[in-house]
């Protein structure tokens, strides 16, 4: 079963996201505080993750890098979201591994695209 | 009775003869039959200008007002002649050495070569001589309005004076100007003023035998008158004697004229030794007379006739007329020596002093060709003897020719011994500095013209009758003739006594407290060794050294390529190939100043004197030495000021470097942030629009993500809000609308507005709130709502309280907002003012952080300050308003 789990802060943008996914089928967990975040994606064990990059307490590039050390995680399907739109955001999320990358705000239908076209032949 | 047309036509004859001896005397020197005019005895002769109009009239006049006191005035120079191996030798050996033109050129190369100390001295000599020379034009008046007296009088004295004055100043450029002598010697007026000086004296005995022996009963007739005369009964007052021989002897060192003479006009040192005995003894012969002339003027003359003139007035009465047209002749001569002789000191000293250094300095650099300043030179001392005249004349036009003679002279004497403090410290003592003279020499000055010179005008001249009375700026003590109170002392020897005592003090606190420039240190050196040395200080023997040493020395201070050239061409002067001169004296003195322009001429001369040997390193050389290698210590520490200066500018273009880059950075980071505080609630509206055009939504869900959009929109219009109001206020370019207003209905209003009574508790304290302040209201509300709103979404607690305290104080009003809750971290209390910054996560604040830094930019323009109060149970924040 596909199952993402969102690491993000703003409460209305992770109801809309969870709207979307569930429509889709998928299965959603939902994280907003950066400083635990990496426990939690153990505990709730995710086939796909979707990254703010400004958390509280912690920044999502951080987290992406600690995710990539963990053996279970390095191929991960991991978007990055971010709100603040500049292309040097863009080049250290793809160096640090991000699947994927894309600006706020978005459209829903891409988004769910991206992370279909990422998680590919599960159902 | 002589006869007017007679005096002037044998006046104009002796002038002729003046001429024509002036001029036979020149030429014969010119030729090299000269010799005879470098005799003791001329020397001696000449020294008789010290006896001027004042000395062969004023003395009768002295001796007939103060009794004996006319002897002090011959005694000073008697002292100082037979003391001549003390100061004169020792001053004419260093003219010799030093080619000294004349007093101010001893004192201005004695410290340093000093323009400024050759002016000044200059300027004293006129000043001190002016005077005199007034003196010696009213003389000749007064002694030619005696003859025409009772005649039809054509001349005016003023008009005699002006005649006099111009007659004087034509001989002076004639045979004082005819050319340039490097000595500054004039063999010419030197043979002229012998000849005057026999003249005065041969007229002033004729006088004195006639008075004796034709008018009186002889000698033991003219003894018994002077035991009868009041002359004797003069009680002699010892004070004003020593202060009177004092002066005259330092005048006679000082005067401009006796320093030409006797200095500087001066052939052989040992004429000094013939005129140390001769000259006392023309003296004596002058004022032999003297007493005799005096008492039988009194004794026969009617009572009221002037005493100034009885030399003239004696003879006259017997109907001796050629002996009183010799009596008129002498004192004629007496006079015009005087001013010939001063003029053209004064004019050597107004030219190398004053108008030469003025000329060269505004000719700029490199155009000072050799005819050129010959030229001008002449024309200013030709100038200069013309305005030195005229300045004497016009002084006894001012000064109305009304003072006794006498006491015109002793303002000049007392004027030109100020410099007496400093022309013996220059040649006896070797820590006198340039500083030290400037003081002493202004301080003199200063002190004799407020005590004599000015009041000698007479009152309501110069110098008021109010100051005379009652001391400058009614200060009793600053009276000019009782100087700090001290009163009961004779005039002269009171400003005597204050002016040379105040001068020697600041020359010698002065020279003490200063510290002087090589340059000083070497002359004085010099001067000071010219007389111990027995000969010229600097002349080098045949050296017992190896040129090769010399060479090697010379490339070490001036470089190979300098010291090569160096010894190359003097090698080739001497006929010699090769790099290695004889160390002949010559050479060793181009090698000294080769060094010099390196080290310094001290360094160089020491250098050469410990491999040379001929001439002994002494104290006085290693202390110039130290001094040099102080002044180039002194140097390279400028150097590394300069440097510390350099690394200073770095280090301030690096910090500025730096806090651009910080600017750059801040920039990035707010844009950044207002992208993210933008963007995020357009994420939410862009995602829920989507999700409304859904047609299977459900009814409960479509009205609440209409919710969210219009939330979100709102928070959009709050963050514009913010960003365009923190950017007037950042600007400044804020209109505040100031107005006086009560503390307590602002808050009122605040708390209102922010409408958080539900959420928190708000405790505040009617009472101390009825304040009236001088505000923008709505700013001010502005900021307590978003402190309250704050409260109201930060604090934790259980039963969250806000406390709002007011506290007065005499320059400010607080206003503290202090919560329950847990507070800021330590960590972010500096950070919470700044934009975009919170300390808790984004979804409590529901603001983009903009807040605190709006708050901040409103007070700040309001003239208060906002601050984080740590400490406090909660978050706390201060206020402080001025007050009014």
């Amino acid at each position: 079963m596909r199952h993402v789990l969102l690491i993000e802060d703003e409460p209305n943008i992770v109801e809309a996201l969870s709207f979307i996914f569930l429509r889709d089928g998928w299965k959603v967990d939902a994280h907003s505080d950066g400083a635990n975040a990496v426990a939690t994606t153990v505990q709730t064990a995710p086939n796909a993750i979707i990254l703010d990059v400004m958390l509280p307490n912690r920044s999502g590039f951080e987290i992406l890098e600690e995710l990539r050390s963990l053996p279970d995680y390095k191929d991960i399907p991991i978007l990055m979201l971010t709100a603040r739109g500049q292309s040097k955001d863009r080049d250290i999320a793809m160096a640090r591994g991000a699947s994927q990358y894309m600006t706020k705000p978005f459209s829903n239908a891409e988004v769910l695209q991206t992370m279909n076209a990422l998680v590919g032949h599960l159902p | 009775m002589l006869s007017l047309d007679l005096l002037i036509f044998v006046s104009l004859i002796y002038v002729a003869f003046l001429f024509g001896v002036a001029f036979w005397a020149e030429r014969a020197s010119d030729v090299g039959r000269g010799g005879w005019m470098r005799t003791p005895l001329i020397y001696t002769l000449s020294l008789s200008i010290y006896c001027t109009a004042w000395t062969f009239y004023g003395a009768v006049g002295f001796a007939a007002r103060s009794g004996l006191e006319f002897l002090t005035i011959y005694l000073g120079p008697t002292v100082v002649l037979i003391g001549w191996w003390l100061i004169l030798r020792r001053l004419v050996r260093i003219a010799r050495a030093e080619r000294i033109t004349s007093i101010a050129d001893l004192v201005s190369s004695r410290f340093g070569k000093s323009a400024l100390l050759g002016g000044l001295v200059t300027v004293m000599a006129v000043v001190g001589t002016t005077p005199y020379i007034a003196l010696q034009l009213q003389s000749v008046t007064t002694s030619i309005s005696v003859f025409a007296k009772g005649t039809q009088n054509i001349l005016s004295s003023t008009n005699i004076a002006l005649w006099t004055a111009a007659g004087l100043a034509v001989f002076t450029i004639l045979f004082g100007t005819r050319n340039l002598d490097v000595n500054e010697r004039h063999s010419g007026v030197v043979i002229a003023i012998a000849v005057e000086a026999i003249v005065k004296l041969l007229a002033l005995l004729a006088v004195g035998v006639f008075v004796v022996w034709g008018l009186a009963g002889g000698a033991g007739d003219v003894l018994a008158r002077i035991d009868a005369s009041p002359i004797s009964q003069w009680e002699v007052s010892t004070g004003r004697w020593i202060g009177l021989t004092f002066l005259s002897a330092a005048a006679f060192l000082c005067l401009p004229r006796m320093f030409q003479v006797m200095v500087v006009e001066n052939s052989e040192e040992s004429h000094l030794a013939t005129a140390s005995w001769a000259f006392p003894l023309y003296l004596l012969l002058m004022s032999l007379f003297v007493i005799p002339i005096a008492v039988v003027g009194l004794d026969i003359l009617p009572a009221g006739s002037n005493p100034d003139l009885f030399v003239l007035t004696l003879p006259l009465s017997a109907e001796q007329n050629g002996l009183a047209m010799l009596a008129f002749l002498g004192g004629f001569s007496s006079a015009t020596s005087m001013v010939i002789v001063a003029a053209i000191a004064l004019s050597t000293m107004i030219s190398n002093h004053i108008v030469t250094p003025i000329w060269l300095r505004s000719r700029g650099q490199g155009a000072t060709i050799s005819g050129d300043v010959r030229s001008v030179v002449l024309t200013s001392r030709r100038i200069s003897i013309i305005v030195i005249l005229t300045l004497g004349y016009l002084y006894y036009r001012i000064s109305g020719g009304g003072a006794a003679l006498a006491s015109i002279g002793l303002i000049s004497f007392a004027g030109v011994a100020q410099i007496l403090p400093v022309m013996l410290g220059g040649i006896f003592w070797h820590s006198a500095t340039k500083i030290g003279a400037l003081a002493g020499l202004i301080c003199g000055l200063v002190v004799w013209s407020y005590t004599m010179f000015l009041p000698s005008f007479g009152p309501e001249v110069l110098i008021s009758q109010e100051t005379i009375d009652h001391g400058l700026w009614g200060l009793q003590w600053l009276r000019p003739t009782a100087l700090f109170g001290i009163q009961g002392l004779d005039p002269v020897v009171h400003a005597v006594l204050w002016s040379i005592l105040l001068n020697s003090f600041a020359f010698v606190a002065g020279s003490i407290l200063s510290r002087p420039s090589p340059l000083e240190r070497v002359q004085a050196v010099q001067f000071i060794s010219a007389f111990e040395s027995g000969s010229s200080a600097r002349g080098w023997q045949r050296g017992a050294t190896d040129a090769e040493d010399l060479l090697s020395m010379a490339q070490r201070i001036i470089g190979a390529a300098q010291a090569q050239n160096l010894f190359r061409t003097a090698a080739q002067r001497q006929g010699k190939q090769g790099y290695l001169p004889d160390p002949t004296p010559q050479f060793l003195e181009t090698l000294e100043r080769g060094l010099a322009g390196s080290v310094g001429a001290a360094t160089a001369h020491a250098m050469l004197g410990q491999m040379v040997g001929g001439s002994a390193v002494t104290v006085e050389d290693l202390m110039a030495v130290a001094d040099e290698t102080a002044q180039i210590m002194e140097y390279s520490n400028q150097l590394e000021a300069k440097s510390g200066e350099l690394t200073t500018t770095a280090r301030k273009l690096r910090d500025a470097n730096d806090k651009l880059t910080k600017l750059s950075i801040q920039k990035d980071a707010f844009l950044s942030q207002i992208s993210h505080e933008l963007r995020t609630p357009m994420t939410s509206i862009r995602a829920f629009s989507e999700i409304l055009q859904n047609p299977d939504l459900s009814d409960g869900d479509r009205p609440k993500y209409a919710r969210i959009i219009e939330d979100e929109t709102q928070r959009l219009t709050r963050l514009l809000d913010d960003l365009l109001d923190l950017s007037v206020l950042e600007n400044g370019q804020v209109s505040l609308d100031l107005r006086q207003a009560r503390l307590r209905e602002i808050l009122d209003r605040a708390q209102a507005s922010a409408n958080v009574d539900e959420q928190i508790r708000i405790r505040r304290s009617a009472g101390r709130e009825d304040i009236s302040i001088l505000t923008d209201p709505d700013r001010l509300t502005q900021v307590f709502i978003n402190l309250m709103s704050n409260a109201a979404k930060y604090c934790e607690a259980q039963r969250p309280k806000l406390t709002v305290i007011v506290t007065e104080a005499p320059a400010a009003i607080t206003v503290d907002f202090i919560d329950n809750g847990a507070g800021v971290d330590h960590a972010n209390q500096d950070m919470i003012f700044e934009k975009f910054s919170r300390a808790s996560d984004h979804s409590k604040a529901g603001g983009a952080g903009l807040g605190l830094a709006i708050c901040r930019e409103i007070i700040t323009n309001l003239g208060g300050q906002i601050s984080y109060l740590p400490g406090q149970r909660g978050a706390a924040f201060r206020i402080s308003l001025p007050r009014d």
